[in-house]
């Protein structure tokens, strides 16, 4: 309940923080919703030296459409991905995936940068955004640097992110029309993290073939996972019944679940099959 | 090394230190003496320390206090004026929304947020809106009931029969 | 009429054990062993008394010194306050941290290193029994097993004949997993000793604090702590569910840094040590057997039960008792053969078994009756409701005795089940779900018609450590004609500042706004056995009615004399009696009060008050019967239950709010353990879900709308009629839900499932049986 010691800076410029990671390397620890990384301090499972609070930096938070691409800054609370208007129209996917984060109060203060620069393949935006094919922007000592989202998780709480950079921006591509999405993971309660979770976006076009695809996969691998085969199986094909039972087959064939008081390895890769199904199908039925 | 921080709490500006470490539930009950906001687990899964920060409730157990300076909390303490109840405490008394009483103060504050949001909720939406305060004495319906009541009143139409229902 | 209580709560102005502050005050935290079973090779803490704010650091030996390092259980086993060198569970407690903040106290816990011996930990209460296992409690002299009571109750002979006869005979394993009571306030204490006046006060979390006052001084006594200089107050309780009955170490720590320093103690547990280390419940292995005729007929019951108890009996349970009211298993069925045995094995689990909302174990009681119910039904192929209500005993056939020895005070099951069957119209859900099957969709309909045996209880059969479960009540009327009444129970969230208020007006005729009602402190409060087993209507509320009698019996003398008239002359009703004949001429009770202070009968006590501690007659008996209907997806094995209809009969009601949200309170604990809730360990001895991120706790998502109704019964024997009420749901829930659930799969060929049943449960018993 109570966390060790630390030292906590609240910079105000993104300059600023970049500089005290510089200075403290390994020893510091960016906060910024705080809901992953205070936890962690409470039960003295994390014990960084220096807390550096970004949520004093102003410009880190917005939602906005620019030149045909989504941007999202980082200290965007999930509350704010819910209920935005901009992303409810083109976007139904946010409010899938953040309304299944958590609780009303921890989508208060969580922040989508943080959901991902976590690198937790059990975190549920991950998924979603290999479903966008989205790009992270990192800012560091030597300014702005692109992450395609198929290079950011490398590894369990690991990912593309140097020690002296803080990921400031996630940048998607708007779809054309004919595109839908949608998110849902199963969890044994509300708030749970998931036992299977599926993202889907794909564009249909007027003779039912699917033009464009991602399908993104939650808690089922030690990263967060796309279902390749299942995208190339699916691509410049009508999207049948079978062929999306194909495809489902093969996403629950290629992830990585372990067991846990979740289920087993075989009931969750049954539930990916299940999932990517349902998913693919909701996301046909927006695209309308 | 400790931080003086400015935070204003239930409309009052209170200049304080505290340790980094120092959770803002820790802040609220242990220096400001405000123990109406309750501690109920140690993974942030409970609610009962649920507050509002700048209008927007939060789990002041897993908030730094010095997350809180510059900024406005408000307590269970604080929303009620000179003891007069406010509907959403009006709506829990009168139809038995609270038996221990230990994660009313939680609720309040959340449902406090959720009617600001979603001044006229469904049932559904209610049980969302609160599903990250867990009870364990109401069993939850009543607290449904008590919220839907302090939505009607803050919206200025008749309220349902606070009556119990029996089939 | 709404609760008294509620203002505080609603300001923020409850007082709970950790709002509690007293001058130099110090904070306790506990280092608890990571290992289940380990020898202690050395307790190091030097670097803990250098952590800045420690004050001093308490270990086995220390309290051996004084002789406080075991104490004694509920149950009369023994059990460790801190080890002096092994450890017999994990998370136990092995070394407390004083010091001056909890955040010191929390660094000082860090800083102290134990060395441990791991040994290989006994898990499985079976393998605990094989011969050649490990024995486990190696204080014990002489002890050569892990073997802690054998229980048996009814007729072995007659029941083995009936079973070898019968037509149908249906035999179910069933496991009841070990669950939390997870009250939102943890326990906790503050141990405030006065060296100067040699007197502690104890605040403390505690459902019983007479009880514990007792012990206290029990144990404490050759210190100086005699019971006179014991006071133990509960304050406002965060809820109790039975978690906040036992004695646990930390209190005892806690009293005795207290007593060596002088100073208050405060401990107050945080959530991940309370899940893991106390307030557990259940944990039953029970082999549940029926037998009947093939038309449907319940001839008998069997039933064999391992009870785990982890590495001590601290279960809360009357000492005669063992496993509690277990034997109440027989059900609510008319039949007269029975038995069952229960056997007792330690094993390296935290210690206890509490009553959490179970008035001692009927829980598991009514689990495995209504199970083997729906399994006879199933077996026999007849509708299960069918079943129930051809073997209801009948309303006119109570008292009833039961096979094991209960007289069933009263009890009308067959109005009960009619009543919840036209609720959720049972008929046409029967149709719906043979439509369904046709299609391969899953629903389910699942029954509990059950019997609760609350309100322990009479003093020739029950006691807890020796003092018998009498309570009491204590009213004094003050001249004004307001009241103040104390009690030896102790509400945790119960109302009874509101319904003892109520109960006292019906009685004497004072407005219930006008009693001013108070629990909790053993300095004024009358001797009780505190509430739990809802055991605080039949008893202390009884004593409230029979003492508020007493009070109109001494108000009629002092009506008569201030009347002029005989006392055969007056006409009672509450609130004031009049004479009869001449109605004009009356006395309100608050005339009648203020002259017993100021114009009494010569010869007659002054003032106006009266106690009495009630020992009830008998046990009092509720009933209900509860319909869940359950929707499944087959793909996913989600269950959704779409319906819960819950029909009580607490007999005579005070409050309906106040019954009505007990009821909804105790089905939300009933639905945690029947779908979400239970605790994991593995072979090791780790528990695998030891906070709420994995202990699940149902939220208002998942907890149904309930509906609720009832039927009235009235106890013949309690003053009012009223039977207690808060845990018939807690009781009744779990088999509905679980009855309903595999009457869902059936079709299948799926004849049980143990709780809690979740969606990977259902999804692998479908696929085992290829239905997937």
């Amino acid at each position: 309940m109570i966390a060790a010691s630390f030292e906590y800076d609240a910079p105000s410029t993104l300059e600023e923080a970049i500089g005290l990671l510089q200075q403290h390397g390994e020893d510091a620890k960016i906060l910024s919703g705080g809901h992953s990384l205070i936890p962690m301090m409470k039960l003295r499972l994390a014990s960084p030296e220096r807390v550096i609070d970004i949520n004093g930096i102003p410009g880190l938070s917005y939602i906005r459409e620019e030149g045909g691409v989504l941007k999202i800054g980082a200290v965007t609370r999930e509350s704010e991905l819910e209920h935005s208007e901009l992303l409810k129209k083109k976007f139904p996917i946010f409010a899938d995936v953040t309304k299944l984060i958590a609780d009303p109060q921890v989508r208060n203060m969580g922040t989508i940068g943080g959901n991902l620069a976590h690198g937790d393949a059990a975190n549920d935006h991950p998924a979603a955004m290999l479903a966008l094919r989205a790009t992270v922007i990192a800012t560091g000592p030597g300014g702005k640097r692109s992450i395609p989202i198929d290079e950011f998780f490398l590894g369990f709480y690991t990912t593309a992110l140097e020690q002296t950079e803080i990921l400031t921006e996630i940048q998607i591509p708007v779809p054309s029309k004919g595109t839908g999405s949608a998110y849902h993971k199963l969890e044994r309660k509300v708030g749970d993290y998931a036992t299977a979770g599926t993202a889907v976006q794909l564009t249909i076009n007027d003779k039912g073939i699917c033009t464009t695809i991602g399908i993104g996969l939650t808690n089922v691998n030690p990263i967060p996972l796309r279902a390749t085969r299942s995208e190339q199986a699916l691509l410049n094909k009508p999207l049948t019944d079978e062929n999306i039972a194909a495809a489902a087959q093969m996403a629950s064939e290629d992830c990585n679940p372990s067991a846990d008081l979740r289920g087993d390895v075989e009931y969750k890769r049954a539930m990916v099959a299940v999932l990517v199904k349902r998913m693919i199908k909701k996301a046909i039925e927006r695209a309308k | 090394m400790n931080k003086q921080i400015t935070v204003t709490v239930n409309g009052t500006q209170q200049t304080l230190e505290v340790e980094p470490r120092t959770l803002l539930v820790h802040m609220i009950r242990e220096i400001l003496n405000l123990t109406g906001t309750h501690i109920g687990c140690d993974t942030t899964s409970c609610g009962a320390c649920t507050i509002l920060m700048d209008d927007k409730s939060v789990k002041s157990c897993t908030v730094l206090a010095v997350q809180a300076n510059g900024k406005s909390i408000t307590t269970i303490e604080g929303v009620s004026t000179e003891g007069a109840m406010n509907p959403l405490q009006e709506g829990f008394k009168e139809n038995h929304g609270l038996h221990c009483g230990f994660c009313t103060p939680g609720m309040i504050m959340r449902a406090t947020e959720l009617l600001v949001n979603n001044p006229n909720p469904t049932e559904d939406e209610i049980r969302w809106g609160i599903s990250g305060n867990l009870c364990r004495c109401t069993g939850y319906n009543n607290i449904v009931k008590a919220i839907l009541y302090a939505s009607a009143k803050m919206r200025g139409v008749p309220t349902a029969s606070t009556e119990p229902e029996f089939v | 009429m709404k609760r008294k209580e509620d203002v505080r709560f609603l300001h923020g102005k409850g007082h709970y054990v950790d709002d509690i502050k007293l001058p130099g005050m110090l904070y306790m935290d506990i280092v608890r062993s990571p290992y289940a079973y380990a020898k202690i090779k050395k307790i190091d803490i030097e670097a803990a008394l250098k952590v800045p704010g420690v004050v001093t650091v308490v270990t086995g030996k220390d309290l051996e010194k004084y002789n406080l390092h075991w104490m004694p259980t509920l149950m009369s086993d023994t059990q460790m306050v801190l080890p002096t060198d092994t450890v017999m569970y994990q998370s136990q407690e092995v070394a407390a941290v004083i010091a001056t903040s909890r955040y010191a106290a929390r660094d000082g816990r860090e800083a102290v290193k134990v060395e441990y011996e791991p040994m290989k930990p006994l898990m499985d209460p079976y393998k605990s029994l094989e011969p050649g296992s490990p024995v486990l409690r190696t204080d014990k002299p002489n002890k050569k097993d892990n073997h802690i009571w054998h229980w048996e109750a009814g007729d072995k002979e007659k029941t083995e004949k009936v079973f070898a006869s019968a037509d149908v005979v249906v035999k179910q394993e069933m496991y009841i997993p070990r669950i939390h009571v997870v009250s939102i306030e943890t326990c906790g204490c503050v141990a405030d000793y006065d060296k100067v006046n040699n007197h502690l006060t104890m605040y403390m979390t505690t459902q019983a604090p007479h009880a514990i006052r007792t012990v206290i001084a029990l144990v404490a006594g050759h210190v100086g702590l005699t019971e006179e200089k014991i006071r133990v107050v509960s304050p406002d309780i965060g809820g109790g569910f039975g978690g906040k009955v036992p004695v646990y170490p930390g209190y005892v720590i806690a009293i005795a840094v207290s007593f060596l320093t002088g100073v208050p103690v405060k401990w107050i547990e945080d959530r991940s040590e309370n899940l893991q280390a106390d307030s557990f419940a259940r944990d039953y292995h029970i082999t549940a057997e029926m037998a009947g005729t093939k038309e449907g007929k319940i001839l008998a019951t069997r039933f064999k039960v391992l009870c785990d108890h982890g590495y001590t009996d601290a279960a809360a349970n009357p000492s005669k008792f063992p496993t509690g009211l277990f034997s109440i298993a027989t059900g609510s069925y008319d039949y007269d053969t029975a038995y069952m045995e229960a056997d007792a094995v330690y094993t390296n689990k935290p210690p206890g078994g509490v009553a959490y909302r179970c008035s001692f174990r009927v829980t598991e009681a009514v689990h495995a009756i209504e199970r083997i119910t729906d399994r006879f039904a199933l077996e026999i192929g007849k509708d299960p409701a069918k079943v129930r209500m051809e073997n209801f005993i009948k309303k006119e056939d109570f008292p009833w005795k039961s096979p094991t020895g209960w007289i069933y005070d009263s009890g009308d099951y067959h109005a009960g089940l009619k009543k919840v069957m036209e609720v959720v119209g049972y008929d046409a859900l029967r149709k719906e779900q043979a439509e369904k099957r046709a299609k391969g969709e899953l629903m389910g309909i699942g029954l509990s018609t059950f019997t609760e045996i609350v309100g322990a209880g009479p003093s020739k059969d029950f006691d807890i450590l020796g003092i018998k479960m009498f309570d009491s009540a204590e009213i004094r009327v003050h001249p004004t004609g307001k009241a103040i009444a104390r009690f030896g129970t102790k509400s945790q969230g119960q109302g009874h500042e509101t319904t003892y208020a109520q109960i006292i007006a019906e009685v004497l005729g004072i407005p219930a706004e006008n009693i001013q009602v108070e629990e909790g402190d053993t300095d004024t409060a009358p001797y009780g056995l505190g509430t739990y087993a809802s055991r605080s209507t039949p008893t202390a509320g009884a004593a409230a009615a029979v003492a508020a009698k007493k009070l109109v019996d001494k108000a009629r003398k002092i009506a008569a004399y201030l009347l002029e008239v005989s006392e055969d002359d007056l006409e009672w009703e509450p609130g004031k009696f009049s004479v009869k004949g001449a109605p004009e001429k009356t006395k309100t009770i608050q005339e009648i009060v203020f002259a017993a202070y100021t114009n009494h009968p010569q010869g007659m006590e002054a003032g106006f008050e009266a106690t009495h501690y009630y020992d009830p007659p008998n046990l009092t008996f509720p009933s209900g019967a509860y319909i869940c209907i359950v929707d499944i997806d087959k793909e996913t094995g989600g269950i959704h239950v779409r319906r819960f209809v819950a029909i009580d009969d607490c007999g005579n009601i005070i409050n309906p709010m106040i019954v009505q949200g007990q009821v909804h309170g105790g089905l939300t604990q009933g639905i945690a353990p029947a779908m979400y809730e239970e605790l994991i360990y593995d072979d090791d001895g780790n528990m695998l879900n030891g906070t709420l991120m994995d202990y699940l706790v149902p939220t208002a998502v998942e907890s149904p709308k309930w509906e609720t109704g009832h039927t009235v019964t009235p106890s013949p024997h309690h003053p009012i009629g009223a039977k207690g009420v808060g845990e018939s749901p807690t009781v009744g829930a779990p088999p509905a839900i679980a009855n309903a659930i595999i009457d869902a799969l059936s079709p299948y060929g799926i004849k049980h499932l143990d709780i809690p049943i979740t969606p990977y449960k259902v999804w692998k018993a479908l696929k085992e049986k290829g239905a997937i």
